[in-house]
């Protein structure tokens, strides 16, 4: 695996540091264990990939999806986000970060009888356009927000 | 073992406002050690909540999640007494369950 990541990290160059491709060679082997969790969708790099794996290939814009976030976060490691949906029926809520390397930080699904919001921290490696991804009632809706970072929270 | 969690769950109107902070390292598996060798990734991938037995949240998660996950949801139907239980497993297949009761 280690020989693999070699090449890569070589392949891009400067953008090694951030390591775009590395996510690919070190997800592998230990995630096995939690099978139902959505490798497909979390393996995935670029945003529009992501979506289709999740399944919300044209999705539209919607102003009942809330994102509440720092518009600038001074540390990438910890940027908290809250997201509400006021779309009846919400039944997962996911939380893109578009220039992560793998550009989905969570995916929550949402029961009956609670409430269309969540709160979380996740980490965003620069400034990025962040995304709700929102499915209500069996269709998809989004919106999206810019965020800057000024640390960035991938670096070590 | 992984250090317990903290759960908070209180009443907020009718419904149950749950809090929850993690102990985990979360490891993108991006980062690289002092001789230049890459961390592991060890990231939560699974969590669940559940409320006298039923499912009231249940996430993925990435290695996007910070460190030391926090988590924040409501939900309908509790009362001060009741049982919260929070449930992670990590991509290594480390599990952690921890239980907190309803406050009013």
């Amino acid at each position: 695996m280690n020989a693999d990541r070699r090449k890569v990290l070589q392949n891009t160059g400067g953008l090694a540091v951030m390591g775009l491709a590395a996510s690919a060679g070190l997800f592998g082997p230990a995630t096995a264990a939690a099978d139902e969790w959505n490798k497909a969708a979390f393996s995935t790099k670029n945003l529009a990939d992501t979506v289709k794996a999740l399944g919300g290939s044209g999705a539209t814009e919607s102003k009942d999806v809330v994102i509440t976030s720092p518009d600038i976060a001074e540390n990438g490691a910890v940027v908290p986000f809250t997201i509400s949906s006021r779309l009846p029926k919400t039944e997962s809520i996911a939380l893109l970060v578009e220039k992560n390397p793998a550009a989905l930080a969570a995916n929550f699904s949402i029961p009956d009888g609670t409430e269309a919001g969540v709160t979380t921290r996740v980490k965003m490696g620069q400034t990025s356009k962040v995304i709700a991804l929102v499915k209500a009632d069996g269709k998809f809706y989004y919106t999206a927000k810019e965020v800057k970072v000024t640390l960035g929270g991938c670096g070590g | 073992m992984a250090d317990p969690m903290k759960i908070r769950a209180r009443m907020a109107g009718d419904k149950v406002e749950v809090k929850v902070l993690m102990a985990h390292d979360m490891e993108t598996g991006q980062r690289k050690d002092s001789k230049g060798n890459a961390i592991p990734a060890h990231f939560i991938q699974h969590v669940t909540a559940t409320h006298n037995g039923k499912v009231v949240l249940s996430a993925d998660w990435g290695p996007a999640v910070s460190k030391n996950p926090f988590l924040s949801f409501k939900f309908a139907g509790g009362k001060p007494g009741d049982k919260v239980t929070v449930t992670w497993t990590d991509n290594n297949g480390e599990k952690r369950t921890d239980e907190a009761t309803v406050q009013s």
